[in-house]
C-alpha cells in the first residue's frame, strides 16, 4: 500500500550544516502492516515520516500510496492519505479554537471546505459519543480550548483526529515520548486499540525498544539515514531487547553507548 | 465638563469607523497571526475610491461597495506576494502599501487631497453636529452588520479552516487545509473591512487624503490592545471580540480628544500612539521574562535548601 523506492534526503547541501537524513530509503508496507521504527537520535526516523506527509520534498526517490505517485504533491493535498500524531502534544492540535472544531476539521480532511456550518448537530453527538471513549472526561467539555487542555489529554485528542476517517496510513512520531509514563501508557494502549478496531496500517517511530518489540507485527531499525534492519511475524516476537540493541551495536561500531536508544 | 461631554459624539463616531478598521487589522493580527501593514494604504484607497466614484455622480452606497472590492484587491495582491513570492508578511505589506501610495494618487487624479462636500452628495455619515446622532446609528448599523458576518463567517468549514491556519499551520496542513489560500482568503477579508471604513471615515472628515491612512496599523493595534486589557476577561465569545475593538477604537478616540484638550500638540499625536502601543506590545514579554527570572531564583533557593 505505501512503496518508497530510493529516497535520498540532504538538508542545507553545499553548506558546512549539509546533513545527509535519508540515504537511500526503500520500504513497501502491505496492507494492515503495523510497523515500530526504532533508531538513534538523527537516525532519519522523523524526516522519513515528513517526506511521506510531504513536509519537505525529497531530493530523489519515489513515494506511492495504493499506486498513487504522490512524490510531488503539496502536503494538504495529501493529507487525505494520512492519518499523523506529532512528538510535541502541541502541535496536533489548534490551541485557540474548541476541542469540537478541532474533531470537525479532521472530519473534514480531504473535502471541500465549504460555507456550511463547521460543527455540526449531528457531529457534536458523535464526538461525544467518540470522547466518552478516551475516559478522560471530554465529552462534557466539548467547547473548552484546547488550549487548556494538558498534554496527554491533547495528545489523546490528536489520535482521534488522526484515525478519524480510517486513513490509509497512520503516521506516530514518537507521540508518547512527551508525556509521564502513566499518561503515555494510557495513551499508548489507546493507539493500540484504534489501530486494530480499525485495522489502520501504521508506521510508528518509538525510542522504547520494548514497546517496539511488543507492539505491530513489524520492526525496522534506522541507522544513519538506511533502514538497517527489518524484521516481521514469528521472529519479531522472539526478539528481545538485547538482540536489537546488539545489532544496534554492530551498525554503529559500538559508538550506540552514548545513544538516547541505551535508556529506554 | 459639560463642553467636554458635548464634544463627545464626534470621538464616539470617529472611534466607531476606526474601530471597523481595528476590526480589520484584528482579522490579521490575531486569527491569521500576520501583522499586515497593507491597511495603512488600503484605508487611503477606501476613501480615495469612494471620494471619486461618488463626486463622478455614483451611487453612495455602489461607490462604498466597490471601495471595499478594491480593499479585497489589495489584500489578494499582499498575498500572492506573501504565499506565491515568498516574500515575509510584513515585508509584502510594506510593497503593496507602497504601491498603492502611488495607485491612491492615480485615482485621485494626481491630487493628494480630493473634497466631498455634504451640500452637493448624499453622504451617509458626517462630522457635522446636526447629523451626528444619525452618523452614529449609521456607524453602528454598519459594526452590527460586519460583526454578524464575520461571526458566521468563521464558524463555517471555510471559516474554521482559516482559524486553524492562523492557528497552527503544522496542524492545519496535516489536516488537508491549504494554508496559503487561507491566508489570501484572510488578507482579503480584512483590508475589504479596512477600506470600508476608509469610505466611511472620507466621508465623515469631507476629504479622502492620500496620507489618512498614515499609521492606521497603529490604531488598529491599539483598538486591539485597549480591548484585551479593558475587555479581554469578560468578552471571551468571538462576536463580543470584535466588539471589543470596536470599543477600543472608541475609548482610543475619547482619549486622544482629552490629551488634545489638555494641550498635547496634535503633530505630536503618534509619537503618543506608538510609545503606548510599543508599551504594551512589549508588556508580555517583560512578563514572561519577570516569571522566568522568578522560577530561576525559585529553583536556586531550593538548592541552597536541599
Ligand atoms: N529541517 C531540517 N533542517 C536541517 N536539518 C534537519 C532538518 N530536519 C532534520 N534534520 C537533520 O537530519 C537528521 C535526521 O533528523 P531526524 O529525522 O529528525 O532524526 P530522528 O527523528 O531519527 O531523531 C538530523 O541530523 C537532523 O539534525
Ligand atoms: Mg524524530
Amino acid at each position: 500500500m505505501l512503496e518508497i523506492k530510493g529516497v535520498y534526503k540532504t538538508f542545507n547541501p553545499g553548506t558546512i550544516n549539509e546533513k545527509k537524513a535519508l540515504n537511500g530509503i526503500d520500504l513497501t508496507l502491505n496492507d494492515g502492516d503495523f510497523v515500530t521504527v526504532i533508531g538513534g537520535n538523527g537516525a532519519g526516523k522523523s524526516t522519513l515520516l515528513n517526506m511521506v506527509t510531504g513536509v519537505y520534498p525529497v531530493d530523489c526517490g519515489s513515494i506511492k500510496i495504493d499506486g498513487i505517485d504522490i512524490t510531488n504533491l503539496p502536503e494538504y493535498k495529501r493529507a487525505k492519505y494520512f492519518g499523523r500524531v506529532f512528538q510535541d502534544p502541541m502541535t496536533g492540535t489548534a490551541a485557540d479554537m474548541q476541542i469540537d472544531e478541532n474533531l470537525a476539521l479532521a472530519a473534514r480532511r480531504g473535502k471541500m471546505r465549504t460555507l456550511r456550518n463547521g460543527v455540526s448537530k449531528k457531529e457534536r453527538e458523535e464526538f461525544k459519543e467518540l470522547l466518552k471513549k478516551l475516559d478522560l472526561g471530554l465529552e462534557n467539555r466539548l467547547t473548552s480550548k484546547v488550549g487548556l487542555l494538558s498534554g496527554g489529554q491533547r495528545q489523546a485528542i490528536t489520535l482521534l483526529m488522526a484515525t478519524m476517517q480510517n486513513p490509509k496510513l497512520l503516521l506516530l512520531d514518537e507521540h508518547t515520548a512527551a508525556l509521564d509514563p502513566q499518561t503515555a501508557a494510557k495513551v499508548l494502549s489507546l493507539t493500540d486499540e484504534l489501530i486494530s478496531a480499525g485495522n489502520i496500517t501504521t508506521l510508528m517511530i518509538t525510542h522504547n525498544m520494548k514497546d517496539a518489540i511488543r507492539l505491530g507485527n513489524r520492526l525496522i531499525m534506522m541507522y544513519d539515514g538506511k533502514i538497517i534492519y527489518d524484521i516481521s511475524g514469528e521472529d519479531k516476537k522472539n526478539l528481545h531487547v538485547s538482540d536489537l540493541l546488539e545489532l544496534f551495536a554492530k551498525a554503529s561500531n559500538g559508538e550506540f553507548a552514548n545513544d538516547r536508544m541505551m535508556l529506554a | 465638563m459639560l463642553s467636554f461631554l458635548q464634544s463627545l459624539p464626534s470621538p464616539i463616531a470617529q472611534g466607531m469607523i476606526w474601530g471597523i478598521m481595528a476590526i480589520g487589522v484584528y482579522i490579521t493580527y490575531k486569527v491569521l497571526d500576520v501583522a499586515d501593514l497593507t491597511v495603512d494604504g488600503t484605508l487611503a484607497t477606501g476613501g480615495a475610491v469612494l471620494v471619486v466614484l461618488t463626486t463622478a455622480g455614483v451611487n453612495i452606497y455602489i461607490a462604498m461597495i466597490v471601495a471595499f472590492l478594491a480593499g479585497c484587491l489589495a489584500g489578494f495582491v499582499t498575498g500572492l506576494l506573501h504565499t506565491r513570492f515568498g516574500i515575509p508578511a510584513i515585508l509584502a505589506g510594506i510593497l503593496t502599501q507602497l504601491a498603492l501610495y502611488s495607485l491612491n494618487l492615480r485615482i485621485m487624479s494626481a491630487r493628494a487631497n480630493v473634497p466631498i462636500n455634504w451640500r452637493m452628495y448624499d453622504l451617509i455619515v458626517s462630522s457635522r453636529t446636526d447629523v451626528l446622532p444619525k452618523t452614529i446609528l449609521i456607524c453602528a448599523i454598519f459594526i452590527v452588520a460586519i460583526i454578524g458576518i464575520l461571526y458566521w463567517f468563521f464558524g463555517t468549514e471555510l471559516g474554521h479552516s482559516v482559524r486553524a491556519t492562523g492557528c497552527n499551520q503544522a496542524m492545519a496542513r496535516a489536516n488537508g487545509i491549504n494554508t496559503d489560500s487561507r491566508k489570501i482568503i484572510g488578507l482579503i477579508i480584512s483590508n475589504g473591512i479596512v477600506a470600508l471604513s476608509g469610505g466611511l471615515l472620507a466621508q465623515f472628515s469631507g476629504a479622502a487624503d492620500v496620507n489618512m491612512g498614515r499609521g492606521a496599523i497603529v490604531i488598529g493595534l491599539a483598538a486591539v490592545i485597549i480591548s484585551e486589557v479593558v475587555f479581554g476577561k469578560i468578552f471571551k465569545n468571538f462576536a463580543l471580540r470584535l466588539l471589543g475593538v470596536v470599543f477600543g477604537g472608541i475609548i482610543y478616540y475619547i482619549v486622544i480628544s482629552i490629551v488634545l484638550k489638555l494641550g498635547l500638540n496634535a503633530n505630536d499625536l503618534k509619537l503618543l500612539s506608538a510609545c503606548v502601543v510599543a508599551l504594551f506590545l512589549g508588556l508580555p514579554y517583560w512578563k514572561s521574562k519577570l516569571s522566568h527570572k522568578k522560577a530561576k531564583k525559585e529553583k536556586k533557593g531550593e538548592k541552597v535548601n536541599a
